[in-house]
């Protein structure tokens, strides 16, 4: 990434870089990979930011463990790096702490699906306001490339030298069938649809979740010999199909194949503190108090 | 110090008794009194059991050891729990669900058909209240004030006449039961 | 600062210790919980369901322990004051993220009503044996301050001063009840809420320019802010430096993981606290906690009623631990006796703060019931011999 040299050339007077509004520009040089599409997946979010109309302020990232869970420590934001998979119950915390607050959760595939999941599906259930960004690059990167809960079938990780033989989640299909509100997935080709997304996400009240297929050409594509960055943006030209409103159920990611990409679903549902206060509302009428956060 | 055991079936507010009795005598009447109770799937299956020390002076060991008084509304409650029961105890029961064997030591029966008073008042699940009027009379325990504030304030404000109502019967009950008693010692 | 009256239920109340817990929280404000179902604590957030909504807090039913616990450091740093409840297997499940209180810094009050273990043991019956778990459950070093109660108005009392340790020290801080304790029911006096003193969160009053999340005030606590306040600080569970970046080498780690040792180690002469009973002239001294240590007393009185000198100390802060005052008395007395309902944890303690002064008699009770105070006394009898 250029931001890079932008610190390194010039120390005493840098011209500002464009996202040094969102990124903590103290803390680069990043530790991600070249080619890697996290970096891709943070500027989308930064895109977004710039556009939603919620204070900078007020709004909060959360990530849990490993490659993408990192993003926290890059944005400048009330930011938090939890546990490994509790990204989504600290999110819910955070959230729930303070309602005023639009919590974001950005981590990977392994974090937020794999040690995660049980958070993923209830987060999706109760329709938590929150939104999510789960970077899937296939693999657990940062320990050196193990097999996932993503990992499409026949591929190579460090874990399934001869090829994995368990079957991934469709991400999008899990999401929606526990109860998202917005679900969408695009590759980190599709910047500037993925920025709309985003932003479409944090100004929608309730669990929206978006899935950003990201390569990852240091581990995931030179286990499974598919070449360098540029090869693999190259592949997801070639192979992702938008297809908005598609059935959740096909959009499973097989090897080297085709991926769909689109918003899928773009529903309306009480989230869990509409449902908390319009419930007890009803039900003790004038003794109800509502929690309006800290400063209440 | 008094140990007491209440012992029943699930639903007969058998935990209640035992919480009402320790309300009347801390709380009302300014001693000291300690309420353990069975957990588990025995208190929510067939039988429970409450139990209460009650004491001029600071429980400091929670648990009952050998019972001054066993109230027994079931007859597992007093199957199980009668063998217990100190040498020259307490033992009060519903008259029409306990069938006791002739009494051990000196042990001293007491007997109230509760359930079936409860039913008259059209509505059994306040057996226990009228239970817990004639354990006030039988065992002079608590004071009459403290049981009466103690029922008052342990249930809910729709059900507290039903409940007041509940406990003077057992209590006229308590009454009567020592009257005929006393008759018959005296004859 | 004063208790808020609406929080506070002032009075005379017949509770259980389980509920007087709610009660304590709810008097120190809080108002915030997130826990699982686990008996026998249940009963603590049952209450807090009950009286939330009319006071205005959330109470949120998580997946699990471990969501649980995540779910109370983040409430922690949106300005919320946050606990859960919970006993055995859901104890072990909470210590990642116990670990991620540690090291973040967060104010946050743990209940652990203790049940017989180990797995699951014996849910529904007490024990004593998360003791040393709670001091050292989580990987790496660090500190935390724990309390125990031995009856329901203890509960109420110790629940309000976790809170306030917890937000002086900014670190986990536990209430380690039990069983017998959770599930007894007593007279619990809740005093007018200005008789009620609370410990505010430390706040920062620097600019966010100026403010940096983990620089020690002179107790070596850093001062605290809350997400949404425009500080945008980052905090990780990373080892991190002043600013709360992450810098990966031994002197950053020396620097932080010292410090949240030391914030509690350098300061535990105001932490610790006990209650200390005729150890003037004592042979033997019992020393206790919780249930046990109430249980004991029958035994003590046995003791001296023979003319046995038996002193008292009864921890009510176990951890941090009181060694320095166990070594003065050490030197003085013949021997210490420690029923625990385990087979030997704080009695480990005991024997390194003795520093061989003195010797060191365990009653242990491997949970399930409470000691019988004949074999406490024995114990003594022993002792003295």
């Amino acid at each position: 990434m250029s931001e890079t040299q932008v610190i390194g050339k010039t120390p005493q007077k840098a011209e500002e870089h464009p996202m040094a509004k969102i990124l903590r520009m103290d803390r680069i040089p990043h530790i991600w990979c070249s080619t890697c599409g996290i970096g891709t997946a943070l500027t989308s979010f930064a895109t977004a930011l710039e556009k939603v109309n919620i204070p900078l302020d007020h709004i909060c990232v959360v990530s849990g463990i490993g490659c993408s869970g990192r993003i926290a420590g890059y944005v400048k934001l009330d930011s938090f790096h939890s546990t490994h998979g509790r990204a989504l119950p600290f999110a819910t915390g955070l959230k729930l702490g303070n309602p005023k607050l639009k919590v974001v959760v950005i981590s990977g595939d392994g974090d937020i699906a794999g040690i995660g999941g049980n958070h993923l599906i209830h987060s999706a259930r109760r329709n938590m306001d929150l939104v999510v960004l789960c970077i899937n690059n296939f693999v657990y990167a940062m320990t050196g490339g193990q097999t996932a809960a993503t990992t499409p079938l026949t591929a190579i990780t460090s874990t399934s030298p001869y090829g994995n033989y368990e079957r991934p989640f469709n991400l999008p299909h899990l999401a929606a069938s526990c109860g998202a509100v917005y679900v969408a997935r695009w590759t980190c080709l599709h910047v500037r649809r993925l920025a709309k997304s985003i932003e479409e996400a944090i100004n929608k009240k309730g669990f929206s979740f978006i899935e950003i297929i990201a390569p990852c050409s240091t581990i995931y594509a030179r286990r499974n010999r598919l070449g360098d960055g540029l090869d693999l943006m190259k592949f997801y030209h070639d192979n992702a199909i938008i297809k908005h409103g598609a059935d959740t159920r096909e959009l499973d990611i097989g090897y080297q194949d085709k991926i769909i990409v689109g918003k899928f679903v773009d529903i309306e549902r009480p989230t869990f503190l509409d449902s908390l206060n319009a419930w007890n509302k009803k039900v003790l009428g004038e003794k109800f108090r509502e929690y309006g956060g800290p400063n209440d | 110090m008094t140990e007491i055991r209440i012992s029943g079936f699930g639903g007969q507010g058998v935990i209640r008794m035992g919480y009402i009795i320790g309300k009347a005598a801390s709380i009302y009447d300014n001693k000291f009194a300690t309420l353990t109770q069975s957990f588990g799937p025995e208190a929510r299956g067939s039988s429970c059991s409450a139990q209460v020390v009650v004491s001029e002076d600071q429980v400091l060991y929670p648990y009952i050891t050998i019972p001054n008084i066993l109230v027994a509304m079931s007859q597992e409650g007093y199957s199980r729990f009668e063998s217990n029961l100190s040498e020259d105890g307490m033992l009060l029961i519903d008259e029409d669900l306990v069938k006791p064997n002739p009494p051990r030591g000196r042990i001293k029966i007491y007997s109230i058909p509760s359930a079936r008073i409860s039913e008259e008042l059209g509505n059994k699940i306040i057996a226990n209240i009228v239970m817990f009027g004639f354990f006030t009379v039988i065992t002079g325990l608590i004071t009459e004030e403290a049981a009466r504030k103690a029922v008052a304030n342990s249930v809910p404000q729709r059900l507290m006449d039903l409940n007041l109502k509940a406990f003077e019967r057992g209590y006229k009950y308590g009454k009567e039961f020592l009257a005929k008693q006393e008759k018959s010692v005296n004859v | 600062m004063k208790a808020n009256p609406k929080n506070v239920l002032t009075g005379a109340h017949y509770l259980d210790g389980d509920h007087a817990c709610s009660e304590g929280a709810l008097a120190a404000g809080c108002n915030f919980v997130a826990g699982y179902p686990i008996t026998p604590s249940t009963e603590v957030v049952e209450r807090m369901t009950e009286r939330f909504p009319t006071i205005g807090g959330i109470f949120i039913q998580m997946e699990d322990e471990l969501a649980s616990m995540a779910a109370v450091v983040g409430a922690a740093w949106s300005g919320a004051k946050a606990m859960t409840v919970t006993s055995g297997p859901g104890f072990s499940l909470m210590m990642e993220n116990i670990g991620l209180a540690a090291m973040m810094e967060a104010p946050c009050v743990i209940i652990n009503v203790q049940r017989g273990g180990p797995s699951t043991g014996l849910p529904t019956l007490p024990g004593q044996a998360d003791m040393m778990q709670v001091r050292w459950g989580s990987h790496g070093d660090y500190e935390i301050i724990a309390l125990s109660p031995n009856s329901p108005q203890e509960c109420f009392e110790f629940t309000i001063k976790a809170f306030n340790l917890s937000e002086k020290y900014r670190v986990p801080t536990f209430v380690m009840s039990d069983e017998c304790v959770g599930h007894m029911t007593e007279k619990v006096i809740i005093p007018p809420a200005d008789q009620i003193e609370l410990e505010p969160r430390r706040y920062t009053t620097l600019s966010p320019a100026e403010y940096l999340p983990f620089k020690p005030e002179k107790d070596l606590v850093p001062q605290i802010i809350k997400a949404g306040d425009g500080y945008k600080i980052h905090i990780t569970g990373l080892t991190h430096d002043e600013k709360g970046y992450p810098v990966m080498n031994w002197q950053t780690q020396e620097k932080l993981v010292r410090r949240l040792v030391d914030k509690i180690r350098l300061n535990q002469d105001k932490i610790v606290e006990f209650e200390e009973e005729n150890t003037g002239d004592a042979e033997v001294i019992l020393l206790s906690y919780g249930i046990s240590s109430r249980v004991a007393i029958p035994a003590i009185q046995k003791a001296r009623k023979e003319g046995i000198k038996v002193g008292v100390l009864r921890l009510i802060v176990v951890w941090p631990f009181p060694e320095k005052r166990i070594y003065q008395l050490a030197k003085k007395i013949k021997a210490f006796v420690v029923p625990e309902m385990n087979y030997g944890q704080i009695v480990l303690e005991v024997e390194r703060s003795a520093k061989g002064q003195a010797e060191v008699y365990l009653v242990p009770h491997g949970g399930g019931w409470v000691h019988d105070p004949e074999d406490i006394y024995k114990a003594i009898k022993e002792a003295v011999r």
